[in-house]
Formats: C-alpha cells, structure tokens, sequence
C-alpha cells in the first residue's frame, strides 16, 4: 500500500508539473474521459451489464494498442438502476463533474430519450448502443446511435410475418411502459398492414407484470396465427411460458429485446421455434464476429456475448474511429466527424450515419431452437 | 367460454393476492401499522427457496410435493427468523414512537432489503429462473383450462386463512395477540409478553410471505430482487379493500382484485387500462364502504 501511494503522489506530481508546463492543455495530454450509463441493476440489469462488459472490453483493447492519438481512453460508468428519471441524473454528474468529452448509452429507449436532452445543451456527443426508437436522435445533432432504427426492424418483422410465416392475422401485444415497445408495434402495425395483413387483437401488459393470462386468453379467443410481442425477456419469457400453459401454439416473435441468456434460460422448452429480429448472431461465422466472441468470452469466464454487449463494443469503436478522424476531442469538431461517418466497420455489421444520425444497417433474424439462438437470415435495409 | 376462463385466471391471480394480503393483515391487526418489508419477505422467501431447491435435490426428487413442502418449510423457517429480526432491529427500538416514524422506517427497510439484494455480492439485480419444485400440469374442462399450480394456490390460500383463523380465535397465543391488538399496556399488566408476542406475530406473518413468494415464483417462474413490488402494492390494497385487520377480508379484497384486473386485462385495446380501471372500481367500493368490504361486519379486529 505505501509503495503504491508513494507512486501514486510521485504521478500526481508528474501530472501537476506537466498540466503547469503544458499552460491550459491539460485536456490534451493525459487520458480522454469518456462517460457511460447503463442499467447495471434493476428490471434490465442484464441488458445493461452486457453493453458496459462490451464497451469495457473495447476500452482495454483500445488502451492495449497504445490508445487513441497516443492517449488512453478511460470510461467513467454510472448505473441508472433502470429507473425513470435517474439518466438525467447520472449525465448531468458525468458532463459537470467528470466533464467527458462523449457520453456513451443506454440501450432502453425511455432511458436514452431522458439523457438525450441533457447531452444535447451541453453539447456532448451522446452515443446510443441499442435504443432503436426513433424519437432518441430527434433530441438534437450531438445524438447518435450505432444501431438500427423501430421502423426499419418493424418492417423486417412484418415482412417476415407475411413472407416467411405466411400469417394472415397478427395478435400484438405490447409493453405501454416502454417507449421501445410502443415504437416497434406501432411500425409493425402499419408494415403488416401495408403487407395484406389484418391485426386480430391488440392488448397491452406493463413491463414488470408477472400474470399475462387475461390478456393471453383474450388473444387466444382471437385465434391469431401468430402473435407479436415486441417486449423485453424477462417479460417475453413468462408470457411464453404462460402462453403455452393456456395453449396458444402459434409462434411467437419480437426485435432486439427478446436477445439474452435468460431468454430460454427462464423461458426454457416455452421460447422453441419462436423467433426475433436482432443486431447480430454470434454464430454468424464472420472472422470479425468470431474474433469477438473469443475475446469477449475470454475476459468474462465464457460467457457468450449478446447484441447489447457488441452494440456496446461497436458504440466505442465508433467514438474512437470519430475522434481518430477529428484529429482531437473538441466537441464540435468530435459531432461532424461521427456524423460524416461513411463506412464503418463494426461487429455488428457495416454502418453509415444517415442524416438523422441513425445507423444504416442489416438486421438478422434468430430463431429459437434446442434452447439456443440460431442465426436463420440477414436483412440488408 | 373466453367469460369462464377468465374467472379462472382472476380466481388463480385473486388467490396469491389474498395469501399476500393476509400477511399485512394480520401484522397491522395486532401492531397498527403497514409492513412494507412485507413484499420483500416474500421476495427472499423465492430466493430462499431458489437457492435450497439444488441441495434439498440431492436428498429429495425433485419436482415433487415431498421435495417442494421441505423447500416451502425451510424457506418458511428462513423468512420467519429473517421477520423475527427485522422487528427487533428497526420496528422494536421505535415502538414507543408515533406510528409514523415505524411506518417510515418500514419503508425504509423496504427499500434496504430490494437494493442489498440487487447488489452483485447478494442475489444480482438479473432475473434468475426459478427452479420447478412441483410438478405441474393442466387441467381440461371442455376448452376450459385450469393449471394445477393454480389449484394449490386457491387450496393453501384457503387453508392458511383457516389456520390463522384459529390461531388467532382458539389458541392461547392468539388470545394474547388479540389482547396486544386492543391495548398493549393492558395486556403487559395481565402479563401477556409483548415482545413474544409481536415477535411471534412477525414470524407468522413473515412465513406466510414465504409461502406466497414461492407460489408466486411457481407461476411466473423469473424471480428478481424486485419481484415483491408489484403484488405486494396490490395485496396492500388487497387488505384496505377487505377492511384491514380482517383476515377474511384480505382474501375477499385479494380475489376482488385479482378479478378486477384480469376482467379489465383482457379487453383488446383497453388491457392498456388494467390497472386505471381496476383502482377506479375499488376506489368507487371505498367511498361507498370506507372501513372496507368487510370492515365493520366483525367488531374484534386481529
């Protein structure tokens, strides 16, 4: 402990004489702070805690190859507990205190739509690794996002639905807690719709619920021939697994939300040969997503990465990617570059920023099979 | 058919209410005040069981009802030592102060035990799979369907309210806690152990809780550090509708409840209303009977 915090002090005085010698330029030397919320705990802590293990691991990469420019980046995290009203918060403590040069986060949409605002006066580039409602970049020019968009993955869904699982009558129930869900029902709605479908039922839970029967009978009595739920797991779970218990066998399919472990883990035999629409499928043998998944897998006891731990990675490698074509961290500067971003390559696919800041990507369709996701097709937009 | 099925569900959802509800009941009979830890005893009373279902496996098959009643007892025997503790550490030092002050600490408690839970080095705030521990099936009347967890929800709710009924009514002790309800200094003179007593009345209250949470984790089988929240804030008003300190009372308020909100669910395009349309009816039923459904049919309250 002593020889460490005689190091520590010896650094600290480094640090002092190189700030005094360097005049005002102290942001130019040492480490780019870059901040990050997430829902490290609460209702979607696992959502939450892959993008941070992703965009932790992206860091050390970054850092291990010598940093960005020749600095090293160093993320601050804040947690949001998955709550309303705590992302104003927790951005507002990493501009004002920390004074981050890009704020990364959040995957749930309702959340990112709170920071966004705060990011937008500050004028601190804000990066969104999976919220996919459109309203998150509408907050301003300093807003971007490194996935897909509700409208475009509604469509892909209600393409599906008619195409691939020939349905004619569509069943929708939605989240009314969640910005996301409302997004993406309403999308494909109007794409099943376009499509030469017809919405049998629509029944709403919120997020949270543990009792889904009432609305699951009602659909049921609607005799849908599939039912679309663009929710989040732990709910889609136990709506499948109560859905089978009242015996409505039609399949089932949602977006991004439905992709994690405690999908089938809480969901188990309930979530086979249902399907969703995602960013990614780590069993897509690419070598950029294989040479991920080791290194992902390896610095996290095995643990398979999900769509929100490669968004996660691919939100900081786009901020570096920006910052390396920015020449420097100056927040004006930093915007035009990400929003000039032509062609990048991340593990999640090719993207370019459109005008509304929003990536242009693939998405992919997964089924549930043998308690595994399996990739099934890509869908170009 | 859709009408039936649904009174199924409301009967099945009504019932976990009820059980729950007769947990708030019975502490606020004899201690006038609202345990809010309540809900998340009930939350560490799936934990409990989640994390003996694997070691009880080693001795007992599981599922079955051998292997889930020696999970559901030693949860039980867990949660009741755990609301044992709760009284003597946060509601015992503060029981010669205003009700408020107790009633504030509980929520304080409350909050205490969700987010020690939520931390890494506790439960983890992630959803965890709740274990199977019976085995269970579906009934088939005509289209009817009836899922046989949902029958031993309604058959333990009802049991335990009879139980406690006569704890409460035929037993010494429960004499006692009907003496500590009506005036504790009056019952200290007779010689009644106020401490005992109270602390017995929390580990009653704190096992019924466990049962409850077991239950309810048998149904929706993902269990968080949260998961107390949501019926515990139904069953409390469970327990005001049924006129709280009445035990049967709080099953009525609980099933009520449970048929409200599953009526109100499954109307397509208005399941978004659930829960408005739900609270707009009891709140219409408490202006009409202030002191609850069954608040003023019995004149001793525990």
């Amino acid at each position: 402990m002593h020889m460490r915090g005689r190091i520590l002090l010896l650094g600290g005085a480094i640090g002092l004489v190189a700030a005094a010698l360097s005049g005002c330029g102290g942001t130019d030397s040492g480490a780019i702070l870059i901040g990050e919320f997430a829902s490290l705990t609460g209702k979607e802590a696992t959502f939450g805690i892959s993008s941070h293990q992703g965009t932790a691991l992206a860091v050390e990469e970054i850092n291990a190859a010598g940093g960005i420019l020749g600095r090293p980046l160093e993320l601050r995290t804040e947690d949001d507990q998955s709550k309303a009203g705590e992302p104003a918060n927790v951005v507002n403590k990493l501009i004002s205190r920390d004074g981050v040069v890009a704020v990364l986060g959040e995957v749930a949409s309702s959340r990112s739509l709170e920071a966004a605002p705060v990011c937008q006066a500050n004028k601190v580039p804000m990066i969104s690794p999976a919220s996919t409602n459109p309203k998150v970049t509408e907050s301003g020019d300093y807003i971007f996002r490194v996935c897909f968009i509700d409208p475009f993955q509604g469509t892909v869904m209600a393409n599906f639905a008619s195409k691939t699982l020939r349905a004619r009558k569509v069943a929708v129930f939605t989240d009314v807690k969640s910005d996301y869900s409302k997004g993406l029902a309403k999308f494909f709605k109007e794409g099943f719709v376009k499509a030469g479908g017809q919405i049998c039922a629509e029944l709403d839970f919120n997020g949270g619920d543990k009792d889904f029967k009432a609305q699951l009978t009602a659909i049921k009595a609607a005799a849908p021939d599939a039912v679309f739920v663009p929710g989040y797991y732990t709910d889609v779970a136990i709506i499948c697994i109560q859905a089978k218990q009242l015996q409505l066998s039609v399949p089932f399919f949602g977006g991004d939300g439905w992709e994690s472990e405690k999908l089938v883990e809480i969901g188990g035999a309930a979530m086979e040969g249902h399907y969703f629409s995602t960013h990614y499928a780590a069993d897509n043998p690419t070598p950029r997503i294989t040479a991920f998944v080791e290194a992902y897998k390896k610095r996290y006891a095995g643990k398979t990465p999900d769509a929100m731990a490669a968004l996660g990675y691919d939100s900081v490698m786009f901020l570096a990617d920006g910052i390396k074509r920015a020449g420097g961290t100056e927040a004006s500067g930093l915007r035009q570059a990400l929003a000039e971003t032509k062609e990048f390559e991340g593990v999640t696919g090719k993207m370019a920023m459109n005008s509304q800041r929003d990536a242009v990507k693939a998405a992919v369709i997964l089924q549930i099979k043998g308690g595994k996701f399996r990739y099934m097709a890509t869908v170009a937009p | 058919m859709e009408f039936l099925q649904q009174l199924i569900n409301g009967l099945a959802l009504g019932s976990i209410y009820a059980l729950i509800a007769l947990g708030y009941t019975m502490v606020y009979g004899v201690l006038r005040f609202i345990n809010f830890a309540h809900s998340d005893v009930l939350m560490l009373g799936a934990f409990s069981a989640y994390y003996l279902a694997p070691a009880v496996a080693r001795v007992l098959p599981l599922p079955s009802i051998g292997g889930a009643l020696v999970v559901g007892l030693l949860a039980c025997l867990i949660c009741a030592g755990l609301g044992v503790l709760i009284e003597r550490l946060a509601y015992r030092p503060l029981r010669s102060r205003p009700k408020l002050t107790v009633l504030i600490t509980a929520i304080g408690v409350s909050l205490f035990i969700e987010y020690t839970g939520q931390h890494r080095a506790v439960f983890g705030a992630d959803t965890k799979r709740f274990p199977e521990l019976m085995p269970g099936t579906e009934f088939h009347l005509g289209s009817l369907i009836v899922g046989s967890n949902d029958l031993v929800v309604l058959v333990t709710t009802l049991l335990l309210l009879a139980g406690l009924w006569f704890i409460v009514h035929r037993t010494k002790v429960g004499t006692a806690m009907r003496a500590v309800s009506h005036n504790q200094q009056a019952a200290a003179l007779m010689g009644v152990d106020i401490n005992r007593i109270i602390a017995f009345t929390f580990a009653l209250g704190s096992a019924l809780a466990a049962v409850a949470g077991i239950l309810y984790a048998l149904k929706a089988p993902g269990i968080d550090p949260l998961m107390g929240v949501q019926p515990g804030l139904r069953a409390f008003i469970a327990a005001v509708l049924g006129g709280i300190g009445n035990l049967p009372g709080a099953a009525l308020g609980g099933l009520v409840i449970g048929l409200l909100e599953t009526f109100a669910g499954g109307i397509s395009g208005l399941s978004n209303y659930r829960d408005g349309i739900a609270f707009a009816i009891l709140i219409l039923i408490l202006l009409f009977r202030p002191a609850g459904l069954l608040g003023k049919v019995t004149v001793e309250k525990v």
